[in-house]
Parts: structure tokens; sequence; C-alpha cells
């Protein structure tokens, strides 16, 4: 199988370095242009299992200041499962008080990843 | 009249990390003052991640960012007045602001810290044909209403303009179920980061139509529909390749605007380029004893950088205060080099420095005008090139830098001027 070239814009911080990933026989061979170690590894997984932090917001209830707690999975989850972690907190409301980091759904998806908040409520 | 070493204008990323500094500084009579109930800024309604990651090298989202500095500044005891609004400032820094508590007031201030950041360029600077229905929003207000207030603006949606708040608000609200029909650029390369396209519109396959602009909005309660159009080199819009969108909602992400009234109140001289005020390498302003940071000194798309400018701006104000009244003095007779930016290098922040008074290293931020491939990045002091950095993309998104040293400055008597300028060998 030829080798496969290609190029992809790093995510992982603003700098957005070019990364040219070169894949031979399914495998990964080389990441170049990423200029630290989280461009590698990004280049590496981005062609194999991509994945995502995903953010958004639930209602809280009996807070005085906010309407809404913004919430994330504490880490990256398959990219594919985007959707459906969003479908699994469509009906997920919080109750105040709220500390940043609180678990607001444990293992969402089944990805072993939990939903964290990340503000005060 | 009340007394304060130092007053903050903005309880944002970049108020607070001016008050912190500053009172790491061994200043710490300082009264920050926040128009918002809460401190934090825009940052609040900024929920999605990425935030941090040169600050404290992981990676946050917009409310955790902020809350990290909203709690070193309470730590501190530092006094932050939220819901006041300061609607004047002095040339010889007096602080009028009002508030629900103590009415109008003033503050005598040591020095001044102008941290207002900026807003959105808004519909009515863009000049598009139709009536003015129900529908059409800032990118920002979009975000407020959907991450603050939990309200959806609309199911079926154009965004003009490709500045990250736009893209970043594209994916939200494709999460949150709308369609996100496109997004319209005028220009020929987008305005936001490179991450962000990839991230908020490939991911989720919305398309960036480049060289396109709205050129009709239909309806007359509430948008029905938005025509789209390319256009040609003069950004003129091309007859026949006008394309019709149904839709209920335009969201408008066109540029970002230092929000300066009060800095012209207080006859600070603005740059035509930046809007912000003309800075020193102090980040003092062309009033002195006013300094100034953050987006309403220049527009950034990193809080990290923000927050580190805004550090050197409350250490500079400290310095102010801290020294005596014939340092002032001598400060504003010492010789200054003007940071001229040339070649595709559109501005500079600092635009002056003075070799005596700057720290032992001074990162100076610009922007280029477009966007250039395989360029090097050159500092001259004088004629002579004393920094040639290779770049693989230069885009008008994305702040630069280049980091001055006191040393060479020093070494170099005589120098007219310091040239920041792209170049392509």
């Amino acid at each position: 199988m030829a080798e496969e070239r290609r190029e992809l814009t790093c995510i992982n911080c603003p700098l957005g370095c070019l990364l040219t990933v070169t894949i031979s026989n399914g495998e990964v061979v080389a990441v170049e242009g990423n200029t630290c170690k989280r461009g590698e590894v990004y280049g590496r997984k981005e062609v194999t299992n991509p994945t995502r932090i995903v953010t958004t917001t639930v209602p809280v209830d009996g807070s005085a200041t906010e309407r809404m707690v913004s919430v994330k999975t504490a880490s990256d989850i398959p990219k594919p499962l985007i959707f459906d972690v969003m479908a699994a907190l469509a009906d997920v409301r919080v109750k105040a008080p709220v500390a940043v980091g609180d678990v607001v759904l444990a293992n969402v998806c089944g990805t072993g990843v939990d939903i964290v908040a990340t503000k005060e409520a | 009249m009340e007394q304060r070493d130092i007053v903050i204008v903005g309880g944002g990323p970049a108020g607070l990390a001016a008050a912190i500094s500053a009172f790491e500084q061994g200043t710490t009579n300082i009264c920050v003052l926040e128009r918002d109930v809460q401190l934090g800024g825009i940052l609040n309604q900024c929920i999605h991640n990425g935030f941090g990651l040169h600050t404290f090298k992981e990676e946050l989202t917009g409310p955790e960012y902020a809350l990290r500095y909203v709690k070193r500044a309470q730590e501190l005891g530092i006094e932050c007045r939220m819901g006041t609004m300061v609607l004047d400032v002095s040339p010889d820094r007096v602080v009028t602001a009002v508030n629900e508590r103590q009415g109008v007031f003033s503050i005598q201030a040591g020095s001044v810290v102008l941290a207002m950041g900026c807003r959105e360029r808004p519909r009515g600077a863009l000049n598009i044909p139709g009536f003015r229905p129900a529908g059409v929003y800032t990118a920002g207000t979009a975000q407020r209403l959907v991450n603050i207030e939990g309200q959806m603006p609309g199911r079926e949606v154009v965004i003009l303009g490709s500045g990250d708040i736009g893209l970043i608000m594209a994916r939200r609200m494709t999460l949150e179920g709308a369609h996100v029909a496109c997004v319209a650029e005028l220009m020929p390369y987008s305005g936001g980061l490179k991450r962000n396209i990839v991230q908020c519109l490939d991911d989720y396959g919305i398309p960036l139509l480049l060289s396109h602009t709205v050129t009709r909005v239909e309806g007359k309660r509430r948008v029905e529909a938005v025509w789209v159009a390319q256009v040609d080199e003069s950004l003129r819009p091309i007859p026949g390749t006008e394309r019709r969108y149904p839709c209920d909602t335009l969201l408008l992400s066109v540029g970002l605007l230092p929000e300066n009234e009060l800095s012209r109140g207080a006859g600070v001289e603005l740059s035509p380029i930046t809007r912000g005020p003309v800075v020193d390498e102090h980040l003092q302003t062309s009033v002195a004893g006013v300094f100034a940071c953050g987006n309403v000194l220049h527009v950034h798309d990193l809080v990290d950088y923000v927050s580190q400018e805004a550090a050197a701006a409350g250490a500079s104000a400290a310095r102010y205060v801290q020294g005596s009244d014939d340092a002032r003095e001598a400060d504003k007779d010492v010789a200054r080099i003007p940071v001229v930016a040339q070649d595709g290098v559109r501005y500079t922040v600092p635009s002056s420095i003075s070799p005596d008074l700057m720290d032992d290293k001074l990162t100076v931020r610009f922007r280029v005008g477009n966007v250039y491939k395989d360029r090097f990045v050159s500092v001259y002091l004088g004629e002579e090139r004393v920094s040639h950095r290779k770049k693989r993309v230069l885009a008008p998104g994305e702040m630069e830098e280049v980091v001055l040293k006191r040393a060479d400055l020093c070494s170099r008597p005589g120098i007219d001027r310091i040239v920041v300028k792209l170049e392509e060998e």
C-alpha cells in the first residue's frame, strides 16, 4: 500500500500548527510541522481515533445569579459521540450550589468520562 | 474626594490581571470598577475550552479561566465595585462613576488602568439592504443568549463574518440543534483562528464561503431569508452569483472595536489602525499615569496574552505611583525610539520604546494585513537586522510577537527607529 500524506491543522492551542501526517499501511509513520509534543499526539490520534472536548450548558435551579451552568467533558471523547453526549445532557438539570469540577453526569455515554461543571452557581 | 493609588476601569481578564499584578508589586490601595454584576467579563459566556494553555499549562473553559483570577483577586482582598459604570476619566486622573449604592461619585487616582475591552461591530456599520426584522444578532449577543440566558435565538442560521465568535457560535448553535447553512466571509481569508475553522466548521460540515457577503435580508417582522453573493477583488458583489438561504436568524461576526469613549474623554491619543490608545514600552498612553491593556488597547485572539499584557500594565501603574514626582518628570523627557510597522505588518504594540526604561526583555505584539506563506518576521534596529524568524503562515486573524532585548538596544546608541517587517528571505 502506498504512503498517504494528510495535512491537518492542530487544534490543541491557538497556534494552529500545520501538520503533515504520513500514513503507511494504516500506520502513522511520521508527524511533521508540529512545534510541541501535543501536536504529534494530536496528529497521530486525529487520523486514527479523533477526539474532542465537548462544552455546553445545563439549567440550574435555585441559584441566585445563574440560570445556566456551563459544563464540559472532563477529558476528550470520541468525535462520533459528540451528538450522543449532547442528547444525554438534553434533560439534565442541576441544583445550586454548584462548584467548578462537580460531576453533573457520570460516565457519559459509557465513555468513562464525566461531565463536570465549569462555573459556580 | 476618595483617593486611590490605582483605579482600574473594567473587571474582565485584563482588569483583574492588572489589579493582581499591581498588588503583587506592592501597591495595594487599588479599586476595580466593573459595570456588570459579576467579574470575569466576556469570559463568562465563552464556555468553550482552549483558554489558559500558556498561563496555566492546561486547557480551561472561559468561566474556569476567569474564576482563577477572580479567586486570586479575592484572596488578596482587592476591592472590586460591581454594577458600577465609569462615566468619565479626566486628564488629571479623576475617575467619575455611578452605581446604585453611591450614586455618582469621583475617585482621585494616582494612576489609571484602562481595561474596558471591546465591542462588536453592529449591523448598522455594514449597510446591508433590507428591512430591520427580528432575528439579526451579533454573534456575541447570540452567545450570551444561549450560554447565559439559556435561550436559542433561532433554528435556521446564516453567519456573516468568520471572526472567532462567529465560528464558535456556528458550532454552539449546531450542538443545540440549529442548522447553520453557511458562514459567509467578505475577505478571501478568515478573520478567525485556524483551529476554530477546523473544530467549529469542518467538524460539522458547515461551509465557509470566502469572498462572499450578504446582499439582502428578507422578511419584515422576522428574518425569512438572506441572500449571499460572491464578491470580486474590490469586494463588490458579482451579479448572478446570488443565492437565497431561507433562515430565521442572521448572526454577525464582522469585527471587534476597542471601546475607547473614556480614553478619548481623558485626552488619550488613539491609533487609527488599532483604534486603541498609542502606548509606550510601559503600556502608558499619551496621558501620563494612564495605562491600557487587553482588548481596549488592541483586539487579541488569546486571553493568555491579554493576561500577560495586563500584568505588565498593572506593574507599570504600580511603578508609576511608587516613583517620585521628579522621577515621573524625568520619564516624560526620556528619549523614545519609534517602532515602525512595515511591509505587511499593520501595527505594533507598543509603538515607541525607551531603551533606558524598558525591562530586560520586551514583547512587541503585532498583526499582519494579509495572509502570507513562508515569510520571515524581521526586526531592524536602525539599519541592522537583529532578528529573522521564518513563519510558515501568517494571517490577519492571528496575533504575532517579537521579543526585543534591552541589551541589544543599549549597545546601539543613536538608532532612530525599530522596524518590524515581513521579508521573503
